[in-house]
């Protein structure tokens, strides 16, 4: 049995690690939940978005917080664009799915194709910066990032529930025909929800380029993992999506302390199948 | 139909040989090679799509089978020491085993949707994948499979493989034809279309769902035993890696999913294209190239390429459609003769939803060749009721009889199979069915039991009794509210009931409509089938019921006959209100 130390410097990387993968989450599970979208392409612009800043800050010598204030505008308007071809063609739930591998697949190329396979990494003068907290390390990045994603899941949490937009969003997820009965504009706020959406792909490509090292096949790294986080989360809800980023980051980092590193994913797929199985209604 | 049926049977069988005698003749390892993976891909395109295209069930656990497969035969040769050919059973016999037990579990869970299923399959990959890195069937370095001996059917290893894979293709390519057109096929096409209503009709979906799987994954065991041999060093890392499942997918849904031939078609255009940029930056180009296309694909031929085609072709064929022999049904005999006339009796059932309790201990009961009304008023519990006859919905207590046999906690199918049919009020046909192909269904799996090829005569024959057999083509979108009532109607009675649930057959009909709608119930009954009829209209309540039978917030308030049962005070009172009943 490993030491205290170990148990909770593990569980305290597991907590920082599950953050990410909440934000991560956070996009997808809005998407899928609130405009029945499956968007595979929110990996791969997270991905985007790292090499992007990678790309500004060590090519071009651009602070990160530079680089996130010109990736996340951008990327809203993509996602917004990326919208605009889903409702002309009326993508419907598993057809988006198919797409949206598609798109996927051809970002993965085309980051393959300009940054090449090879492993790519951001060196910052903050990269190994930590905060001690008694015999624990916390490292300062990853701890803002696991905050970003907090704040982000709290605010739009209070967005959907108390804003008029996040109100008829909602009511479009139920019922579209009886929303837009009531005057309810869905396309509009679907524009919005999807930018929004990809913006937060954004922030996390942003902490991505910061904390990890970047290679093109890591879209797919992702999937399984941040798949069964919005599942556990329940669709639409983005505090549950960031509570169970924590259960499933915890889970894994206390597998690779207790038992070996190689066995962590049956942790969270486990965790993923019984909730499939016992809790369908979750999604 | 079977003249149809030989064409494909020799083309096929043509083809085989033609490619088989390639071989024989001796190709360059090279074209064996690339042949040999094309093969590989069709046998699991096509087994993939007989679950997930068929039934609608997309599974992106193909690659989970495939390496059970891979690893069953590298673990047997190099460990054991048995022979690389009787490892093969083996492989498609632990994959089929894999999947009977996960289909087992999943398939029981309620409201299984679509993109739920295809997650679980994708993480139950990983689960495998994690397992047999961890253990000794692999324990990381990967499993060598060089010092195997490779059995001589033919001169060269690359020929043997070509052989192999050959014959897997073949064999999958002919199951997926046999399956599509029988009565496992109809049963799987109506799972994708609507499985709430297929179990209603007799099909018995779970066990379809299951066979469908454990056939899939068998398949795709094989080919993955097969593959171990030509990789011959299996890796976790590749065996488990997306390119399984996404390119299977890929491939059926560019050909066409829910057409035998169309995963093949898929998987010879995506394989030869991947081919043609194998090596460095081509392989990224050529990836994404084949993304490209399913984009394309999806968004403009969301049927696939081989159903595009065909009915592109047929339409300029102008083929005149074969007249189908109508089956005389003038002396149609309803439910099986043999059995003596029983009633059918519901005893004290309650059912609640959440809080909301619908029937609080309905007794009533249909005698063999009458006529019951259920009438109420809104939320009064008619449809519920018909949906726990029926075996939609279960009990929460109580029971429901057919004479001496029990219904109740029965599935539907075996229900609809005892000779209780159903109509919807909201007509639920089967939406890429045409009309008689729906007919056909409720004839091939209701009380019925006819064969797929019989099925057609009789279904035509309810056609034509209902009125529509002039529509027995038209696709359920093209036939108006009216049609497909009557066509709720004519699959009820293909099923050939010996009760028959009618739930609120006439409303939305023009009094015209209903006129002849009476008078089909009539002649429906004239059959000596028992009836138990929810409506509104009380005008065809009167006429026709024998008895009429009052429900109201789940209960039973009056029954009897209807011109005495209408006159009862309590009746009034819930129809009109308080003021109306006569002091």
């Amino acid at each position: 049995m490993p030491s205290a130390t170990l148990l909770g410097q593990s569980v305290v990387s597991g907590l920082l690690a599950g953050g990410l993968y909440g934000l991560l989450a956070l996009g997808l599970s809005l998407s899928w939940g609130l405009l029945r979208l499956v968007n595979l392409t929110h990996f791969a612009l997270a991905l985007l978005g790292a090499y992007l800043t990678y790309q500004l800050g060590h090519v071009l010598h651009v602070p990160p917080w530079l680089a996130a204030a010109a990736i996340v505008p951008a990327f809203f308007a993509l996602g917004v664009a990326l919208h605009a071809v889903f409702a002309y063609f009326r993508v419907a739930e598993f057809a988006s799915l198919l797409v949206t591998f598609g798109l996927a697949v051809i970002l993965e190329s085309m980051i393959q194709w300009f940054w090449t396979a090879d492993y790519r990494r951001y060196e910052t003068a903050y990269a190994t910066a930590s905060i001690r907290v008694g015999p624990l390390f916390v490292p300062t990045l990853e701890l803002l990032a696991c905050l970003t994603a907090a704040v982000l899941a709290f605010a739009t949490w209070a967005w959907l529930r108390w804003s008029y937009v996040g109100k008829a969003l909602r009511a479009s997820a139920e019922d579209p025909a009886m929303a837009a009965a009531f005057g309810v504009n869905h396309r509009a706020q679907a524009f919005l929800l999807s930018g929004v959406s990809a913006a937060y792909a954004g922030i996390a490509g942003v902490y991505i380029a910061l904390i990890a090292t970047l290679a093109p096949s890591q879209i797919w790294a992702w999937l399984g993992v941040v798949f069964a986080v919005v599942i556990i989360g329940g669709l639409a809800n983005p505090i549950g999506a960031l509570l169970a980023g924590f259960l499933i980051g915890v889970s894994e980092s206390l597998t690779m302390a207790v038992v070996t590193p190689a066995w962590a994913p049956l942790v969270s797929f486990s965790i993923l199948i019984v909730i499939l199985v016992v809790r369908p209604g979750r999604v | 139909m079977s003249g149809d049926r030989r064409r494909v049977a020799v083309s096929l069988a043509v083809v085989a040989l033609g490619l088989g005698a390639l071989a024989a003749v001796g190709l360059p390892a090279f074209y064996e090679s690339f042949l040999y993976l094309i093969f590989s891909w069709i046998a699991l395109a096509t087994s993939w799509a007989i679950l997930s295209g068929y039934a609608g069930y997309f599974s992106f656990g193909h690659g989970a089978f495939f390496g059970a497969g891979m690893y069953t035969t590298a673990t047997l040769t190099s460990g054991f020491g048995v022979p690389f050919l009787w490892t093969l059973p083996a492989a498609g016999a632990v994959a089929a085993a894999l999947a009977a037990g996960i289909g087992a579990v999943v398939f029981r869970v309620k409201r299984l949707r679509g993109e739920l299923f295809g997650l679980l399959t994708l993480a139950i990959t990983f689960v495998l994948a994690t397992i047999v890195l961890n253990t000794r069937i692999d324990g990381g370095p990967g499993v060598y499979l060089s010092a195997v001996p490779m059995p001589r059917l033919l001169a060269s290893p690359t020929g043997t493989l070509y052989l192999l894979g050959l014959v897997l293709a073949a064999a999958t390519v002919s199951a997926a034809y046999a399956i599509a057109h029988s009565r496992l096929g109809r049963g799987l096409y109506a799972i994708h279309d609507d499985e709430d209503v297929a179990e209603v009709e007799g099909v018995p979906t779970l066990r379809y769902k299951l066979v469908a799987f454990t056939i899939s994954a068998g398949i795709a065991g094989v080919a993955g035993g097969i593959h171990a041999m030509y990789v011959s060093y299996v890796t976790v890392g590749e065996t488990f890696a997306i390119t399984v499942p996404l390119y299977v997918v890929l491939m059926s849904v560019l050909g066409g999913a829910r057409h035998w031939l169309g995963p093949a078609v898929g998987a010879v255009i995506i394989a030869s294209s991947l081919y043609a940029f194998t090596g460095g930056q081509h392989a990224v180009l050529g990836r994404a190239v084949v993304a490209l296309a399913l984009i394309l694909v999806i968004l403009f031929l969301p049927e696939g390429v081989v159903p595009t085609v065909l009915r592109h072709w047929r339409s300029r064929a102008r083929q005149p459609e074969t007249a189908v022999a109508v089956r005389d049904l003038a002396a149609a005999v309803f439910a099986p003769s043999s059995v003596p006339a029983e009633p059918l009796v519901c005893y004290d059932v309650w059912k609640a939803f959440g809080g909301i309790q619908a029937l609080r201990g309905v007794s009533l009961s249909v005698a063999p060749g009458e006529i019951v009304g259920l009438v109420g008023p809104n939320g009064s519990g008619k449809t519920t009721l018909i949906n726990v006859i029926s075996g939609h919905d279960e009990a929460d207590r109580g029971r429901v009889a057919l004479g001496s046999t029990s219904l109740t906690g029965r599935p539907a199918h075996e229900i609809a199979g005892r000779g209780v049919s159903r109509t919807y009020q909201i007509p639920r046909p089967f939406g890429h069915f045409t009309a008689r192909e729906n007919v056909a269904l409720a004839a091939t799996f209701g009380a019925a039991r006819c064969s797929p090829g019989e099925a057609r005569h009789e279904a035509q024959g309810w056609l034509e009794f209902t009125g529509l057999g002039s529509r027995a083509t038209a696709l359920p979108h093209e036939l108006n509210l009216h049609e497909r009532k009557f066509l709720e109607l004519a699959r009820a009675l293909a099923a050939r009931p010996r009760v028959i649930l009618l739930d609120e057959v006439l409303s939305g009909l023009n009094p015209a409509e209903i006129t002849s709608a009476i008078g089909l119930i009539r002649q429906i009954h004239a059959r000596g089938v028992a009836i138990l009829f929810v409506e509104h209209l009380i005008r065809a309540v009167l006429e026709l019921s024998h008895r009429v039978v009052v429900l109201n917030e789940g209960e039973v308030i009056a029954s009897g006959v209807p011109n005495e049962v209408m006159r009862d005070d309590r009746v009034v009172e819930v129809y009109l209100g308080k003021a109306h009943v006569v002091a």
